[in-house]
């Protein structure tokens, strides 16, 4: 099976500091990629690497390859717009609009010139199901989504990535800002878009890492120590630095 | 998605709108400034700036009209400031939320958006006629004042507040009772901030016109005394450019008027970076 | 003095010069009253406001032609002004380039810094005889007024909506950039409409402005007092028509501008009270979870 994303000899740059140095990952379809690591290390920088997010920073540089399906993703002929739409993403702290929960989930809808209002509510409705978060909504879709609780608030935005169809879904540390119950409903919410999307998510939590991914990966200074099969590498890592970060023997 | 424009062209055509427009604003900035400077710089010399006018200014010099200006100006701010700062410190350092400060802050507001024309009228019917000060410097500095009051307020209370938190509970710590702190250690922290404002609130009193327009008068001679009338370089531009007395020297005053505000401009400018450059480095 | 009364007096003088704009404020609304009211009262509420007539020397005194005039130079100066200085703002928040902004901001605060008395001397030599030989006429009209009025509203506008649109969370912008949207599509969905209290807030400030201004506009509006027939023809604005009769009016006529005073006044407070419901109506939304 071809991988969905594959990077070869990836560096990444803010101005002088080197961020990402030489990483090498491939990541496979319809499956979920755990990205561990100490705070500092580059995984926010890694997956905003993957939608071209950090292209809204102007000190940023970077050499190496990004393919999506094969092609490559920087190539001057890539339209971000139509790569973001395709790579969706889920951020640390909810972001939802300051707009009402409907409207929040139609903007991509809009964004991508979808104007049929009876699509548009089935597909509000389908993305908001997928999200977990339809039964809660239901009744208030007009109520504005500043109203939602945080994990609410987290789903939301998962449903407004989901509505836009992406293939591929990077989540920035979802649930850091959540309570354990709220963190279930996500973890839940995880496993069963897995089937569908290939989903990239970044934990500090190796629990959550064990629980939901297949695949993982582990960072430090901005290089990729260790990744593979998730049992694999939190049962018999290969590299000791590995192991004292996930028996906590780490700074 | 059949859309008449896809969002790409779209987002290139607005693009090029916003670039256009601030290119725009910049170029009407260099056409008015420009205009002003070229006609009006070959009039300015020595002579010009430190002569005594003849014929109601149609020739000779405009030394009692700068004199004018920099009195008036000088008596706004002997008058604003102290209030202004001293509001200040009311606001950021001794008054709470309550309704009072709310009524202080739409007071001052207010006073920040009321036509110049009004302050004029106020200043004639108050100033010149009820208190009997007349035409004169006095009049026109003293409704200068209350116009550059908040401007001078709002940067100062902005600058107190921007003090850190920890300069004054480290006075407190050491027994400093709360004047003692707001007048040794608050104050000269915000000194530069403090400074910008007074420097605004002087750019106002500088360029306005409308409020002097019935309050200053409008001697020919320097004043001398504060109850003199004067004629400050504003009110001398409108007299030269709509009683046709000398379109060159029209284009002279609105020369040294400019170059002033510019100067002020930099100043301030140059004030407020240095002192965030300093702000930063701590 | 021991330091407990130092402290007392200092509090007291503080208060005292914290509520002098307040005192100014009820000083300057008082006398304007005082001398403005006796007109008004004897003129009558209706025939000064509506009166079409304003002839001092037969003692008549309507300001509706000059109330017509403020409406129609501050509205197309506003119509000419809020789409440039939004687009500006908008290029200098979210697109100009940091060597940009350094050449754009010090521009808009050389642009609030001219006096309106070289902004009015610049529309005597150059705007009034460019319309003079394009349009016909004598040049001093309501365009000529609008035009100026446009430039001189511009840093106000300008300056307030961009506070206003960096103070929308960047959070924002990314989000609406993650869902593909580009950035023209993120500025007009989610970063304008959140700012949009604070865009009209500068919007009715630089109306303020453009209905307070006195000397740029008295020097190129021709100040003939009549409704005018075309934006071509000469107009007399409120400001205009006090800074003009001041000079000379006695009795009644003297009233009757300090009335044209308190027209203009209630104008600005009430501009002043809507700007501070939006602004207050804008945390109430945000806080309360509610659109
Ligand atoms: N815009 C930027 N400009 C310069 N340096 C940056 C920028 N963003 C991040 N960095 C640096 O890049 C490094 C990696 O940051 P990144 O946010 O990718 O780490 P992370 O692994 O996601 O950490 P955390 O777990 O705390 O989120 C850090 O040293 C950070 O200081
Ligand atoms: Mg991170």
């Amino acid at each position: 099976m071809p991988y969905r994303l594959e990077v070869e000899n990836l560096n990444v740059y803010f101005g002088e500091s080197h961020i990402l140095k030489d990483i090498n990952i491939n990541i496979n379809n319809n499956m979920v990629t755990s990205l561990i690591g100490p705070s500092g290390c580059g995984k926010s920088t890694f997956i905003r690497t993957l939608n071209r997010m950090n292209d809204t920073i102007p000190t940023f540089k970077k050499d190496g390859t990004v393919l999506l399906d094969g092609k490559d993703i920087y190539d001057p002929n890539v339209d971000v717009v139509d790569l973001r739409k395709k790579v969706g993403m889920v951020f640390q702290k909810p972001n939802p609009f300051p707009k009402s929960i409907f409207d929040n989930v139609a903007y991509g809808l809009g964004i991508h010139g979808v104007n049929d209002k009876d699509i548009i509510s089935k597909k509000v409705e389908e993305s908001l199901k997928a999200a977990a978060l339809w039964d809660e909504v239901k009744d208030k879709l007009e109520m504005s989504a500043m109203g939602l609780s945080g994990g609410q608030q987290q789903r939301l935005c998962i449903a407004r990535t989901i509505a836009v169809e992406p293939e591929v879904i990077l989540m920035d540390e979802p649930c850091s800002a959540l309570d354990p119950i709220s963190t279930t409903k996500i973890e839940d919410l995880i496993h069963k878009l897995k089937n569908d999307y290939t989903i990239i998510i970044v934990t500090h939590n190796m629990q959550q890492a064990t629980r939901v991914s297949k695949c993982t990966a582990f960072f430090l200074h901005g290089e990729i120590v260790e990744s593979g099969l998730t049992d694999k590498l939190f049962m018999e890592p290969v590299d000791k630095r590995t192991e004292d970060y996930i028996t906590g023997r780490f700074g | 998605m059949n859309r008449i424009i896809s969002p790409k062209n779209s987002q290139k055509i607005m693009e090029t709108i916003f670039w256009a427009s601030g290119i725009f604003t910049v170029f009407l900035l260099i056409l008015v400034i420009g205009y002003i400077l070229v006609n009006g710089l070959p009039v300015i010399n020595l002579n010009f700036i430190f002569g005594q006018p003849i014929d109601n200014g149609a020739a000779g010099g405009i030394l009692p009209f700068i004199i004018s200006t920099i009195y008036v100006t000088f008596v706004a701010l002997v008058v604003a400031t102290p209030l202004g700062v001293g509001g200040a410190v009311y606001l950021a350092e001794y008054a709470g939320e309550n309704a009072l400060v709310k009524a202080i802050r739409f007071g001052s507001e207010i006073l920040a958006s009321i036509p110049s024309i009004v302050f004029g009228l106020f200043g004639f019917a108050f100033f010149v006629v009820y208190l009997d000060f007349g035409f004169s410097v006095l009049s026109g500095g003293l409704t200068l004042a209350l116009m550059a009051m908040p401007t001078i307020l709002r940067t100062a209370e902005v600058a107190i507040e921007s003090v850190p938190k920890s300069y004054s509970e480290g006075s407190m710590a050491l027994g400093a009772s709360k004047w003692q702190t707001i007048s040794q250690v608050i104050l000269p922290a915000a000194v530069p901030g403090i400074i910008t404002g007074v420097i605004l609130g002087m750019a106002r009193a500088v360029e306005e016109t409308a409020a002097i327009l019935y309050t200053v008068g409008a001697a020919i001679q320097a004043p001398v005394s504060i109850f003199d009338p004067g004629q400050p370089l504003p009110l001398h531009l409108y007299t030269l450019a709509t009683e046709g007395i000398s379109m060159p020297f029209a284009y002279g005053t609105a020369a040294v008027l400019v170059i002033l505000i510019l100067v002020i401009t930099i100043v301030t400018n140059t004030l407020v970076d240095r002192y965030t450059k300093k702000m930063m480095g701590r | 003095m021991t330091e407990k009364k130092e402290d007392k007096f200092v509090q007291w003088v503080l208060f005292a010069t914290g509520i002098s704009s307040i005192l100014i404020i009820i000083l300057i609304i008082a006398f304007i009253f005082r001398e403005g009211l006796p007109a008004i009262l004897q003129i009558g509420f209706f025939n000064f406001i509506f009166g079409m007539v304003w002839n001092p020397d037969n003692g008549i005194y309507g300001v509706f032609p000059m109330i017509v005039g403020t409406l129609l130079t501050t509205l197309i100066a506003l119509l000419f002004a809020v789409p440039l200085s939004l687009c500006c703002s908008i290029f200098l928040a979210e697109i100009a380039p940091p060597n940009m902004r350094k050449i754009l901001k010090p521009t808009i605060q050389g642009l609030a810094g001219i006096p309106s008395v070289v902004y009015g001397f610049f529309g005597l030599v150059i705007i009034v005889p460019f319309m003079r030989i394009h349009f016909g006429g004598s040049g001093f009209s309501v365009l000529s007024a609008s035009l100026i009025l446009t430039v001189m509203i511009l840093p106000t506008i300008i300056s307030i909506s961009e506070d206003a649109l960096r103070s929308v969370p960047y959070e924002y912008n990314e989000a609406s950039l993650a869902l593909g949207a580009t950035q023209w599509q993120t500025i007009k969905n989610v970063i304008f409409p959140a700012a949009l209290p604070g865009i009209i807030t500068a919007i009715i400030l630089g109306m303020g402005r453009a209905i307070g201004e006195t000397m740029a506009v008295i020097m190129v509006a021709g100040n003939v007092v009549q409704i005018p027939g075309s934006i071509f023809e000469p107009v007399r604005t409120l400001t205009s028509n006090i800074a003009l009769e001041m000079g000379y009016a006695t009795g009644i006529h003297y009233n009757a501008l300090f009335a044209t005073g308190i027209v203009l006044l209630t104008v600005i407070i009430i501009l002043l009270l809507i700007a501070n419901y939006i602004n207050y109506k804008k945390r109430v939304t945000i806080g309360g979870g509610y659109l």
